[in-house]
């Protein structure tokens, strides 16, 4: 099976992001990056797949330059190949133009199955791995817990909400955007890295053209909805004030 | 004119349908509301009753079971008719398979997971999280937008009731049975929630802030210090530090306990939405920006591992 796995890089965790001057974006010049979690296990399922079944594991992104250090990383953990679909204008790009940047460089390679992360962790528009579905014309469903591959097709368990489950049949070529969880998530080895140093990262251009369909106009902190009580002073101090709230104030402990 | 999609399943319309209803009243103009299915007479009763100019009944036998492809093209074809300014849905699991390939076969961008709407320069912007909900982005698009509501971000009782019911008409279906690639088969239930948190009246709760499986005995020792349940975040459930029937948030139980106390829990959107019913809620964690602090009653900022043991005492002193 032909698996194609779409990560993004992003901002990691503990940074704290400060809007820019023209409130339009973050100021990522100070920021780490790492790969976006949720598509870190769509990788990790991608890679049992082919373990399974066969096939080859080719990693796509659309990003900066500094994007080819997550493909790097993907390829430490066991893909076989990479496509790094590069433009500094996709570091802020809505989830269309980015999808459009894909398909444009994956449309050529005939994959048989796509998998995608949930969302990311920075614009968390959760859409770019359906609207490529469209874009390419795969059959596709999304927050997928379980992949089973059946003959002419595969049979998926979806999550639903509030501990609900739902098993679906699609034929391929498809595309499934993955659950965080669905998996355990594999590290790559000292093997893995020095292998990934000889494996390839095709850079792609992306069409020309490609207008965004929305855009950040005003970007900000929230405002608080609540009255919060920080409460301050040495862990014990503190301790100690939190419990006679509770009980005196708010009244939920006895 | 807002088109909203309405979200039901066996006829039972869900809060988050009314929740979208009310944000597009309050965008402002008039709404018309969408409702697909198999036979929706009995919903489209129900939603007439709010203040909209009409309810939009589209029923096929090809609808009676949610399919990606089913409601796309059903709802390409509706939209393609009546020409909505804008098509409002509640940011649901099942509005997060079909929209995005619905507004790109609509040539529409889709603004997900939004909070509210802004009038700007006679545009309407539609403001949504970003970076895990740490910022908050007003967002322009040019023309017609596909907007989903995130859950709890509009009060459902705040939809406006109609003096009269709204007139219900019926539209074509525009499903093409045959082109559905998806075959599902009945929703259904893990084998056995063993834990039920929705009765729980206190709960102590782990996030990515508590590091290691290890340290999940030190939550506990503060749960049972108050008689509470200990529950988690998905990411920790995820590592299998907890099983999943712990987990609290979208994909996991919603909760409105007396006191939460969230230890380590950044705060995601996902998580929120699952316990800010909660009566009173405390926050612990050593980032002061976390947007866990923004809806807790007490916060403390600082180190989880040298204040639950103080608490911890403090309890049992």
């Amino acid at each position: 099976m032909k698996i194609a796995v779409c990560i993004k890089q992003v901002p990691t965790r503990d940074w704290q992001p400060r809007v820019n001057d023209q409130k339009t974006w973050v100021r990522d010049q100070d920021a780490g990056f790492e790969l976006n979690e949720p598509d870190a296990y769509a990788l990790e399922e991608g890679l049992r797949l082919k373990e399974q079944h066969g096939g080859e594991v080719v990693v796509c992104s659309a990003g900066p330059a500094r994007v080819a250090q997550a493909l790097r990383e993907a390829l430490a953990r066991g893909a076989d190949r990479a496509i790094h679909v590069m433009d500094d204008a996709l570091a802020t790009a809505d989830a269309f133009a980015v999808s459009e940047a894909l398909a444009a460089a994956m449309r050529e390679e005939q994959f048989d199955l796509v998998l995608t992360g949930l969302q990311s962790d920075d614009q968390g528009f959760a859409q770019t791995g359906p609207i490529l579905a469209e874009l390419l014309g795969f059959a596709s469903a999304t927050i997928i817990m379980h992949v089973d591959v059946q003959p002419g097709g595969l049979r998926v368990k979806r999550e639903l909400e509030g501990g609900w489950f739902q098993w679906v049949a699609l034929p391929l070529p498809a595309l499934l955007t993955v659950q965080s969880g669905i998996n355990q998530l594999r590290y790559a080895t000292l093997k893995g890295i020095m292998a990934a140093k000889k494996k390839e990262i095709r850079k792609v251009t992306p069409p020309a053209g490609v207008a965004l369909r929305q855009r950040i106009v005003n970007l900000y902190a929230p405002v608080k909805s609540k009255q919060t009580q920080m409460i301050g002073g040495s862990a014990g101090e503190a301790a100690k004030t939190l419990v006679a709230k509770l009980r005196d104030e708010a009244r939920v402990l006895s | 004119m807002i088109l909203v999609i309405a979200e039901q399943q066996d006829g039972v319309l869900n809060r988050a349908t009314w929740e979208t209803i009310a944000a597009a009243q309050q965008a402002g103009g008039p709404v018309t509301v969408a409702v697909l299915g198999a036979d929706t007479a009995a919903a489209a009763a129900e939603l007439a009753a709010a203040d909209v100019a009409g309810v939009v009944r589209v029923d096929h036998e090809a609808l009676r079971v949610y399919t990606l492809d089913g409601f796309v093209g059903s709802l390409a074809a509706l939209v393609a008719a009546e020409q909505p300014a804008h098509v409002f849905l509640p940011h649901t699991y099942r509005t997060r398979d079909f929209a995005p390939a619905l507004a790109v076969r609509c040539g529409a961008p889709l603004v997900t997971d939004c909070v509210g709407t802004k009038a700007q320069d006679g545009q309407l912007l539609f403001v949504r999280p970003v970076f895990q909900g740490r910022l908050l982005a007003d967002v322009a698009v040019g023309g017609q937008a596909f907007v989903t509501f995130q859950i709890g971000a509009v009060r459902a009782d705040s939809v406006v009731r109609g003096a009269v019911p709204a007139p219900v008409r019926t539209a074509a279906a525009g499903v093409d049975a045959a082109g559905i690639r998806q075959q599902p088969e009945a929703p259904f239930r893990e084998a056995k929630q063993a834990v039920d948190l929705t009765q729980a009246e206190r709960i102590v709760a782990v996030g990515r802030g508590i590091k290691g499986q290890e340290q999940i005995a030190l939550a506990q020792q503060l749960a049972s210090a108050i008689d509470a349940e200990l529950g988690a975040s998905r990411p920790i459930c995820d590592a299998g530090w907890l099983p999943m029937d712990r987990q609290i948030g979208s994909s996991g139980q919603t909760v409105a306990p007396k006191v939460y106390i969230a230890l380590g829990i950044s705060g995601a959107i996902q998580h929120l939405v699952g316990m800010k019913g909660a009566r009173t809620i405390v926050a612990v964690n050593k980032d002061p920006e976390a947007p866990i602090f923004e809806i807790a009653d007490y916060g403390i900022v600082g180190d989880l591992f040298e204040i639950v043991p103080a608490l911890i005492k403090e309890l049992q002193g």
